[in-house]
């Protein structure tokens, strides 16, 4: 595997971002529990873009929301997590509350089920400010206002005032982001956010994304099913299968070699228009190989 | 929604509306609107019926029966007002705070809460106000606690179908505690059902607080209340229908008002027939 560089830019004396070791998620059924995660380790560095890429039910989410710690009350949790050295999973609920949306913030699918119906955008975009740093009202306002137009939402000032179901559904998303961008979080985890969007608005979304990497150097930990998504938007990418990280690496060399069977499939499952005829490989042909 | 009013939809919510206006005017301006004092006797004039003077008559003691109707109407909004407030506010937060914690909370909660339920409403409030005292203030205390256990079930139920909306799961991710997702994310999503129910209380309380009266546990003579007049005419039903007519036909166009104005609500609030 010396054909193409694999080689992921290490700063020394720099801490992650984001470091998961050996976590285990599971979730007790009647008798026996089910184990969804399974030892995975990864890291987000500061600036950088990581996918994490599955089908569903290979635990990506879950991944994700144990960082929060948002998972149901349920469920056994094993391993370590830090964000920027600190240990998440020994915090109490505060401080564990105080952390949330402000050095941690997080970015859903579904942005139209995630705003609040009953309040106005400015309101909410305004929501973490007010929360975590006691800004007056006021300012949290204009703040907010800044926000809808640094994440590309034109009028902010009129867009403000009004309500989730007077946006479209790409503006909600920004709306969305704005509100985790709101006291610039050191991570960002963005969970299939373009997912519910069109092609021409999942476009934009990415870009601005990858701005807001640029201009604030946060870290943004990505996960989604969609290859195309990850091509366009990844520094480093992991490869989730049955709860397990199969394989990582950088995009160019997951594209390229990938080294495990079920990457070269999710690879070859992908649509291409330049093999029209190309017939997605079934489950069995997986068996053979 | 452009073409302005939607008059089918809105014809409940201005008749109730009306009714409930004229009401409460009269409530409030009971000393410019009404011709005498309630309370001034003329024993010239005692049970005399509707004449040029006294339109609906006097009664047996020669008191303006239009003037004491409408101080009735004062005391009528002024316990509903106060025993509805404490029935929603109290029934709100035991129903929101069951439903979101759930488990022990809510298991708690609503039993206590069904074991008030199940005593019929006046019964209720007569064993509450035997053991509070007979005055106006505790009649208004007794009609709330009625009203909590109705209250309480009707924000569980609204908070738990709010609960499985992800928008409450969004207000825990940007780092909100408990109580502030309960009363910023969850109660202006169930306030609208809340209000609907607070209307027809109100209809509910007018004439619980007026069977106190007429029981003799609410409002104590002299002063009027519905429920006194009407108790009070009782004995005069046939020399003089006027003392019970009176009090009768304002709680029941009282009543209607806020029952018309409650369905009125929900039909506007109601979801499933937006335009």
């Amino acid at each position: 595997m010396t054909d193409v560089s694999d080689a992921r830019p290490h700063r020394a004396g720099e801490t992650p971002t984001l470091a998961i070791r050996d976590l285990v998620v599971e979730f007790p059924k009647r008798h026996e529990s089910v184990r969804v995660v399974d030892r995975i380790s990864l890291d987000v560095w500061p600036c950088e873009i990581v996918g994490i890429i599955g089908e569903s039910g290979s635990g990506k989410t879950v991944t994700a929301l144990s960082a929060l710690r948002m998972l149901p009350k349920r469920s056994r949790i094993f391993g370590s997590i830090a964000l920027g050295g600190r240990p998440l999973l020994d915090l109490d609920d505060r401080s564990m509350r105080q952390l949330r949306g402000d050095r941690l913030a997080f970015i859903p699918q579904d942005a139209m089920r995630a705003l609040n119906p009953t309040l106005r955008v400015g309101m909410q975009v305004g929501e973490p400010l007010t929360l975590h740093k006691h800004t007056p009202w006021r300012r949290a306002l204009d703040k907010a206002t800044d926000l809808l137009g640094s994440v590309g939402i034109r009028e902010p000032q009129t867009r403000m005032r009004q309500y989730p179901h007077e946006f479209s559904g790409g503006m909600q998303q920004r709306a969305m982001i704005a509100m985790g961008l709101a006291l610039e979080p050191e991570l960002l985890i963005a969970d299939e956010p373009t997912t519910a969007l069109d092609v021409t608005v999942q476009a934009q979304v990415l870009r601005l994304l990858k701005a807001i990497r640029d201009d604030k150097n946060t870290a943004i930990l990505f996960i989604t099913h969609d290859l195309g998504v990850v091509a366009e938007l990844c520094d480093w990418v992991y490869v989730m299968h049955r709860g397990r990280i199969v394989e990582d690496g950088s995009i160019r060399r997951i594209f390229t070699a990938p080294r495990d069977d079920y990457t070269r499939m999710l690879l070859a499952a992908t649509p291409s228009l330049s093999h029209a005829a190309n017939v997605p490989p079934s489950l069995a042909a997986e068996v053979h190989t | 929604m452009t073409a302005g009013l939607n008059w089918p939809r809105y014809r409940l919510v201005f008749l109730g509306g009306a009714l409930v206006t004229l009401v409460l005017l009269a409530a409030i301006f009971a000393n410019w609107v009404a011709p005498y004092s309630p309370l001034d006797l003329d024993v010239v004039q005692m049970l005399q019926g509707p004449s040029h003077d006294h339109w609906l008559g006097t009664d047996e003691l020669g008191r303006d029966v239009l003037s004491r109707a409408i101080f009735a109407a004062r005391v009528s909004m002024e316990v509903a007002f106060v025993a509805v407030s404490v029935g929603l506010v109290g029934g709100t937060l035991v129903g929101l705070v069951a439903a979101y914690f759930g488990g022990w909370a809510d298991l708690v909660l609503m039993r206590a809460m069904e074991v008030l339920f199940s005593f019929p409403a006046i019964l209720l409030a007569v064993v509450l106000m035997a053991s509070l005292g007979t005055n106006v203030l505790n009649a208004m205390i007794a009609i709330g606690i009625v009203f909590i256990p109705g209250f309480s079930r009707l924000a569980r139920a609204s908070t738990q179908a709010v609960l499985r909306q992800s928008y409450v799961e969004a207000a825990r991710t940007i780092g909100m505690s408990d109580a502030r997702i309960i009363f910023r994310e969850i109660l202006p999503n169930i306030v609208s059902t809340l209000i609907v129910e607070a209307a027809v209380a109100f209809a509910y309380a007018v004439l619980l607080e007026s069977a106190l009266s007429f029981l003799g546990l609410g409002a104590q003579p002299p002063d009027p209340s519905w429920g006194n007049m009407l108790n009070t005419g009782r004995g005069f039903l046939a020399q003089a229908p006027w003392l019970s007519l009176v009090p009768g036909m304002a709680m029941f166009l009282c009543v209607l008002g806020f029952n018309l104005l409650g369905d009125g609500l929900r039909d506007i609030f109601d979801p499933h027939l937006r335009d």
